[in-house]
């Protein structure tokens, strides 16, 4: 498979971005703030924030398959094996006095102290949880948005609901950040989020070109600006990068997966430690998995400058992860229809229930609404106790075979 | 006989099995073996014993080979390997040719197969990351019952109410069978309840609405195991004449079409 050539500008962007984020910490000048992926990031941009991403640095430690080892650390103080592995590989991590980000930096060594951790409960529970233990760790407080789950219609009352709750952490942001909230700061954070997202978009549709440019393997690496760079104009600036050497892919017809054969999309988290193994594995039948729910959960199609917090409200109602069942089927039945897929493969995370969207019958709707044949890997995004690699791999092997029967 | 033949070996967690198919798709030999530790060794010898069973056949007169299975990339000499879901698929409908729900209870794992009308796959459903259901349960259950598993089905064969084991664990259910053994169950009523739990977690797997048919090394026709998915399914239930070797028939046909698993 080529390697992508805006992959070296990602990780130089990536390195950049957490060494700033380490240079604040150990600046008295600066405040940081942790934010989950999905937070209200813009108002913590447009206050000054250096802003770091938990889930983003325990995506890291089970892609460099250090999870599984720092787990128990965090099980010894009950934290349970069955609860998100993200958040039990990165108490493990601090209680080890171990990160990810001197894989990246040998000078870094040590996740930067936060001033304020900001939740959004729109994606898990977990969440609050996790930021709680590092509140409590470091007397930092603990914010954020309890936002509605299973949400159908995104109503205007539920927008008003979040939009409130994120106006209502203005006032401590403001005193922990040491100043006020500037309009015309806001409006641009939201603006340099919306480009991004467009092109974030942009770069995902191209998985519908046949053969596809790009699997869900390579967006989930290359995902990481949107995530950590949110509201940053590096982000929006390398995904115009990342975009043009894309659409060149699907000017001239080269595959990501060569001889592409079958086409999937992938639903639910990535199995971190094994992306490259399942990736490979994939590649070597033909299978390209040309979207995926996963990386689409950073596209912000509300987000408005003119209308901040509403639009950040509606942007954190709208996704995937927050949405009822019948909407994430009506999605998915729509997603699999664009990417021109020969089926699904599910991921059922174990410590991962509310990102893994196979355990109320989804499957066997999908296959007789609109036909969509899918298979279930059952597996883990951090913890590798929990994934059986032959298991795994005959799945996938058996469903691509299914998959070319189909369409020969 | 010089054939030309077709091999299919399917190298599987508990035995590893090998069939010749001829010209018209007929079975013209088969083998099985222990698949010990050594998966190459196991196909050579397999590859061995068949050609052994036909006077003047020599490994000139295999056109193909195909292999599945969990050691299928293990096969040196074969020209292809295939899983064992589209094996079991094919030899499903060129054994049966109409639609069926296809259950093969394998030694490491469980699997549900649902064949159309046209014998295209419509879907699969294996066994989570649990040795319940699977021929290994039966393994370990006859093992705490200090049995063989052909010990355990002639025990279970004697039984008449079977205990009902409360566990999804194959461990949790060892330790069950203590507190059976240790209340005075009938070791045979105990027996029966294991074959049972099996039935019980390859049901919840998917709806078992077609005909259905067994397969897999603890399928024997007849046997205990047959039996109680009737019981529980409320019909009768298909069993191959050779209900183990068919993973290892179906790679023998995917052979002969040419290493494509195409029906």
């Amino acid at each position: 498979m080529p390697r992508l050539e805006s992959t070296t500008r990602m990780q130089a962007l990536m390195a950049e971005a957490f060494r700033e984020c380490d240079a604040a910490a150990w600046d008295p000048g600066r405040r940081v703030a942790w934010c989950s992926s999905v937070g209200p990031v813009e108002l913590l941009r447009a206050l000054g924030f250096a802003i770091f991403f938990p889930e983003n640095h325990a995506a890291m430690l089970g892609a460099s398959r250090a999870a599984t080892d720092l787990i128990p650390a965090a099980s010894a103080e009950g934290y349970s094996p069955d609860v998100c592995s993200y958040m039990t590989s990165d108490i493990g991590a601090f209680r080890r006095g171990v990160t990810a980000l001197s894989r990246v930096d040998p000078s870094i060594t040590a996740v930067p102290r936060p001033d304020v951790l900001v939740y959004d409960t729109n994606q898990c529970r977990d969440v609050l949880d996790w930021f709680s233990f590092y509140g409590r760790q470091w007397g930092a407080p603990v914010i954020g948005v309890s936002a509605p789950r299973g949400v159908g219609e995104v109503t205007g009352d539920l927008v008003a609901s979040v939009a409130a709750q994120i106006r209502g952490l203005v006032q401590p942001l403001e005193s922990i950040a040491g100043r006020r909230l500037d309009a015309g700061r806001l409006r641009e954070a939201v603006a340099v989020s919306r480009d991004t997202s467009i092109l974030w978009r942009r770069v995902l549709s191209t998985g519908e070109a046949r053969p596809s440019p790009l699997t869900f393997f390579d967006a989930c690496v290359h995902m990481g600006p949107a995530v950590v760079l949110r509201g940053d104009p590096r982000s929006a600036a390398y995904y115009e990068g990342l975009l043009a050497e894309l659409e060149g892919r699907v000017a001239r017809g080269e595959a990501a997966v060569a001889g592409e054969r079958v086409r999937l999309y992938w639903e639910g988290m990535p199995i971190w430690g094994r992306l490259r193994d399942v990736s490979d594995l994939l590649a070597r039948l033909g299978a390209c998995v040309a979207g995926s729910t996963y990386c689409s959960s950073w596209v912000f199609d509300a987000l408005d400058p003119d209308a901040p917090f509403d639009s950040m409200a509606r942007a954190a109602l709208e996704l995937f992860i927050t949405r009822t069942d019948a909407v994430k089927e009506r999605i998915l039945a729509a997603e699999a229809r664009r990417y021109s897929v020969h089926g699904i493969v599910f991921h059922d995370a174990k410590t991962c229930p509310n990102n893994s969207n196979c355990r109320y019958g989804m499957p066997g709707r999908l296959a007789a609404g609109p036909g969509v044949p899918s298979v279930v890997v059952h597996s883990d995004l951090n913890d590798l106790r929990l994934h059986a690699d032959e298991g795994v791999r005959l799945a996938l092997e058996a469903f691509v075979e299914q998959c070319a029967e189909a369409s020969p | 006989m010089n054939g030309p033949f077709w091999c299919g070996v399917d190298v599987g967690s508990s035995y590893a099995k090998a069939v010749l198919v001829d010209a018209e798709g007929e079975v013209a030999a088969e083998a099985v073996r222990r698949t010990g530790v050594a998966f190459d060794v196991v196909a050579a010898a397999l590859r061995a014993d068949l050609l052994g069973a036909l006077p003047g056949a020599a490994a000139e007169g295999i056109a193909r080979t195909v292999a599945t299975g969990y050691g299928r990339d293990n096969v040196a000499f074969a020209d292809g390997a295939v899983t064992e879901l589209t094996c079991q698929a094919v030899a499903g409908w060129h054994l049966f040719r109409r639609a069926v729900t296809l259950i093969d209870v394998g030694g490491q794992d469980t699997k549900v197969i649902v064949l159309g009308p046209d014998g295209r796959r419509k879907s699969f459903q294996m066994n989570r990351r649990c040795a319940s259901g699977t021929g290994a349960f039966l393994e370990e259950m006859a093992a705490r019952l200090d049995t063989t598993p052909a010990g355990l089905e002639t025990l279970a064969a004697r039984g008449g109410e079977a205990v009902a084991l409360s566990s999804f664990c194959t461990v949790f259910a060892k330790s069950e069978l203590l507190s059976l053994i240790r209340g005075g169950r009938a070791v045979e009523d105990i027996a029966l309840g294991v074959y049972d739990a099996v039935v019980r977690r390859v049901v919840e797997m998917a709806p078992l609405r077609d005909e259905i048919v067994l397969t897999g090394g603890a399928a024997r026709p007849g046997g205990v195991l047959v039996r109680r998915f009737e019981a529980v399914l409320g019909r009768p239930v298909l069993v191959p004449a050779k209900p183990q070797m068919t993973g290892a028939l179906g790679a023998a046909l995917v052979a002969m079409r040419g290493g494509e698993a195409s029906q």
